[in-house]
């Protein structure tokens, strides 16, 4: 009981915030004069809204790993694959404004010499077809990889070890020029979406709401699952999944449904993300980005939703921090970060004020 | 006796004179005779010259490969004060002059005074079969043999004749093989089918590119029947042999990444497989041994040779000091969480990332090969092996057996048997277990350093050099079977082969990330490994 109203609490605190970050920002960046205290940059205005997405990130991993104990050091896959629909959108919306002027084909291809798009690409030069394919891409892999996976009882840290290489793998792919996605470079140089320039404040503006709306849309829709008939299966399978499985709950198939939730929460977060940055590449397929939000999750708290969202932008704030101040110390922080979150507070930050869990997962 | 002794003097000058005249006039006499033919270099056109050439090779005189030389690095000119063929050499902005035909010094002229004899490619692979043709009587037996290759591969009217005389005198078994071949290949072009005939039996068992190409120019002329069976037969068994070592080859390849595999994944299969503890920093601790060969090869930079004996041990004691850290600082307090364990080592591999970054450099660093490890050797012209894969290979199997011997045969290993198995019957009749782990972790760190020492002499290495590893060791580790170090072997042998088979369909990367998704649902199929452990351990 008292975890269901901690939670609750919690989590009108944290809808509160957001809303306070959602209309206080723009209000701080488009309404005061620059030289007010308060003025918030549009350079800021976007560094947060890249911080919302990395929460939302990391609300989908500890939806998955602070509900039901699957630990993913993949889910940076889902959210560049998310990214990578969003940019290739993006990529067609340039049209003839790219440097070789071809009106069909994105710059990368001209340069390889392709004739014509190939056939994954068609499609993407409709909105609502690039979004479609946000939810469905990092969706359906995630239902494969986890039909595989959970039906054959891969579980722990055999689980953990091929969601990296599943990563792994994609990074290798993505890398190659062939497979028709800017190889080393990826997609960048966006222009316009939906006919905004992305360059322009107001366009800025949006994406960060947009980032905000989602983040808070994805946090009550976890917190509505958990605490639904559902929520409480997935937390049963959490703390004893063989005696779940004996009570006659299919556990496979909780499993799979939350991990292809929480894949499509990562896709989205990609896709909000890309063109607020404005590039998205190989790189972010790389295991380290994975494992990276994780511990932000474990930062914040695992097994809160909020507290996991928090702990993504704690983290990022403090990585911005310091790879502008002390670029040498960042990894030796993060790397401390790691050691010091899973040996003294093994429930995050959130648990310094939280009382213990009945059960600890 | 004194004016005897006056007259003495007087006359000793003289017979020298004459003894020096007389030898002059000897050598003038011969000097004429490649005169002409040197002369004859400088004229005419490339064609021209080439006879030139094969006149002047005729002559068997102890400068041709000399002047041979020069003509071949265009050192050959012509003076234009009197038209003289001078060997010249670059001083400065001045040529040093030496008479081709005595090697007399002329002093040194201007590039304005000189004509340079011009070669082209035809002219210069010509002289370079003539001075081939003359270094088929070299003492030194590489060099015969250097010269044999070089006529085979340019074959003339004349190479058959020369290959077959050298051979009756040629004492190196090789060698004399590698000349009656080329005999044979001259024998092809004969009138009679029956010498034909018997060249191609000659032929058949070489694997010399240009075997090939004048057995497979003979089948498209040839007119006789049995001739041309015989032709194609050969050919046929020398393109299977050809696939044969090229297949051998690649298993070799695929087996020395096969060794990189093991060796990066053998310390994983100690402290993974037989403690259950999942070390992200493994790969680091890979990279700590690369990094203590480095140092100690730029502490001693006179003994690189012997620098991997002592790289060793040394990076056994770093890595696995190192481990033992870890176990005592970080993992100790979470046994039982394997997740946790996880995210914290990982936490220790960014740490021990960045401190090399700082302390050494963030660029990779260079790592020499001594020089018994380079190099290659060569079985025959269609395979090679390189030795440093080749020993690269014998190691890993040598740290393996190791590694097999201290769990089978020592005290530690019982214990750590003992402990992996059940630990508080194992605590129950006296084992420290704590101590236990703490020694089983070092092991394992220890082993990583090793293969970082191995791993040094095939790639970069650089800071990253231990994530590039971190998955490929855990699918190995995962493959083979968690807790069995044969499966480890298995597992690392097979992958390599089977990824180096793959290569020349799909390319590197994707061979690569064919094996990953093969593994992925190879686990799904088999989440236990390909030998997984049965009875009461597997339950843990």
């Amino acid at each position: 009981m008292s975890r269901l109203l901690s939670q609750r609490w919690g989590g009108a605190v944290f809808l509160l915030l957001l809303l306070a970050i959602a209309i206080g920002v723009p209000y701080c960046n488009q309404v005061l004069a620059p030289d007010h205290p308060y003025y918030i940059s549009t350079y800021t205005v976007t560094l947060i809204g890249k911080y919302l997405c990395y929460a939302l990130l990391a609300l989908s991993i500890d939806l998955i790993w602070g509900f039901c104990g699957i630990l993913s050091l993949g889910h940076g896959a889902f959210f560049a694959l998310g990214g990578y629909a969003m940019g290739m959108y993006l990529m067609r919306q340039i049209g003839p404004r790219g440097v070789y002027g071809n009106p069909d084909l994105p710059d990368f291809m001209v340069f390889l010499n392709w004739q014509e798009l190939p056939w994954y690409w068609l499609g993407f030069e409709h909105f609502w077809f690039a979004m479609l394919m946000v939810a469905l891409v990092p969706g359906l892999l995630a239902f494969v990889f986890g039909w595989l996976a959970f039906r054959s009882r891969v579980t722990g840290v055999y689980l953990s070890i091929i969601t990296q290489a599943l990563t792994y793998a994609l990074m290798l792919a993505f890398f190659r020029n062939e497979m028709g996605f800017g190889g080393n470079n990826g997609l960048t140089d966006f222009k316009d979406i939906l006919g905004f320039n992305l360059q322009a404040d107001s366009t800025r503006i949006g994406l960060f709401i947009a980032s905000a709306l989602a983040l808070a849309l994805a946090y009550l829709a976890c917190s509505m699952i958990i605490r639904s008939r559902f929520g409480r299966v997935i937390m049963a399978i959490r703390d004893a999944e063989s005696r779940a499985r004996f009570v006659g709950y299919r556990v496979e198939a909780y499993k799979l449904w939350l991990f292809t939730f929480s894949a499509i929460l990562a896709g989205v977060a990609g896709a909000l993300y890309v063109p607020q940055v404005g590039i998205i590449n190989p790189g972010e397929f790389a295991p380290l980005n994975s494992i990276e939000a994780v511990v932000w999750v474990a930062v914040g708290g695992r097994g809160t939703l909020y507290g996991a969202a928090f702990g993504a932008i704690l983290v990022n704030y403090a990585k911005t921090f310091f790879t502008a101040a002390l670029p040498e110390l960042w990894l030796f922080a993060l790397g401390a970060l790691f050691v010091l979150v899973t040996l003294l507070l093994p429930r995050g930050l959130v648990g310094l004020w939280r009382r213990p869990a009945r059960s600890a997962p | 006796m004194r004016a005897s002794s006056y007259g003495f003097l007087h006359v000793a000058p003289l017979t020298l004179l004459f003894f020096l005249l007389c030898a002059t006039f000897t050598t003038a006499t011969a000097q004429d005779n490649i005169q002409t033919q040197i002369d004859a270099l400088a004229a005419g056109n490339f064609s021209a010259k080439a006879e030139a050439v094969d006149q002047l090779l005729a002559t068997g005189h102890p400068r041709t490969a000399i002047v041979l030389q020069a003509m071949l690095e265009s050192a050959l000119q012509q003076r234009k004060s009197d038209n003289r063929i001078v060997i010249s050499s670059k001083s400065g902005s001045n040529f040093q002059l030496q008479d081709a035909v005595t090697g007399e010094d002329l002093g040194s002229a201007s590039r304005r005074d000189l004509k340079r004899i011009s070669v082209n490619n035809s002219l210069r692979k010509h002289i370079r079969t003539a001075l081939a043709k003359l270094s088929l009587a070299d003492p030194d037996p590489a060099v015969r043999r250097a010269a044999v290759d070089q006529i085979i591969d340019n074959f003339d009217a004349d190479s058959a004749a020369l290959l077959a005389d050298a051979a009756s005198t040629e004492s190196d078994a090789t060698i004399r093989e590698l000349m009656s071949i080329g005999a044979a290949l001259g024998a092809l072009n004969s009138e009679d089918s029956a010498t034909r005939l018997a060249a191609i039996d000659t032929i058949q068992d070489s694997l010399n590119p240009e075997v090939r190409n004048r057995l497979t120019r003979l089948l498209n002329q040839e007119q006789d029947a049995t001739v041309k069976a015989a032709a194609a037969r050969a050919l046929a068994g020398i393109e299977q042999r050809v696939q044969n070592y090229a297949l051998l080859e690649t298993t070799f390849f695929g087996l020395s990444l096969g060794s990189v595999l093991l060796l990066a994944a053998i310390g994983l299969a100690i402290t993974f497989g037989v403690m259950g503890v999942i070390n992200m920093a493994h790969g680091e601790l890979i990279m700590l041994g690369a990094y203590t060969t480095y140092l100690i090869q730029a502490a001693l930079p006179q003994f690189i040779d012997w620098s991997l004996l002592l790289a060793v041990p040394a990076a056994f004691l770093v890595s696995g000091l190192f481990g033992i850290a870890i176990e005592r600082g970080v993992i100790r307090f979470l046994y039982g969480r394997p997740l946790e364990t996880l995210l914290a080592t990982f936490g220790v591999s960014l740490i021990l990332q960045q401190l090399v970054r700082t302390t050494i450099s963030a660029q990779n660093v260079p790592v020499a090969n001594p020089s018994w490890m380079s190099g290659f050797w060569q079985v025959n012209s269609a395979l090679s092996l390189t030795y440093n894969r080749l020993f690269i290979l014998l190691f890993s199997i040598l740290v393996f057996l190791a590694l097999l011997l201290i769990l089978r045969r020592t005290v530690l290993g019982l214990q750590v048997r003992a402990v992996s198995q059940n630990r508080t019957m194992a605590e129950a009749i006296g084992i420290r277990s704590e101590r236990v782990d703490m020694l089983t972790f070092g092991l394992g760190s220890g082993i990583a350093g090793v293969a970082g020492v191995a791993l040094s002499q095939l790639t970069n290495v650089g800071p990253n050099l231990g994530q590039a590893y971190i998955v490929d060791s855990f699918m190995v580790v995962v493959f083979g079977g968690v807790g069995n170090l044969w499966g480890t072997v298995v597992a690392a042998f097979s992958l390599g082969v089977v990824n180096k088979f793959l290569e020349p369909y799909s390319g590197a990367v994707l061979a690569k990330i064919l094996v990953l998704v093969f593994l992925i649902l190879f686990i799904q199929k088999r989440p236990r490994g390909l030998f997984p452990q049965r009875g009461r351990a597997a339950e843990a």
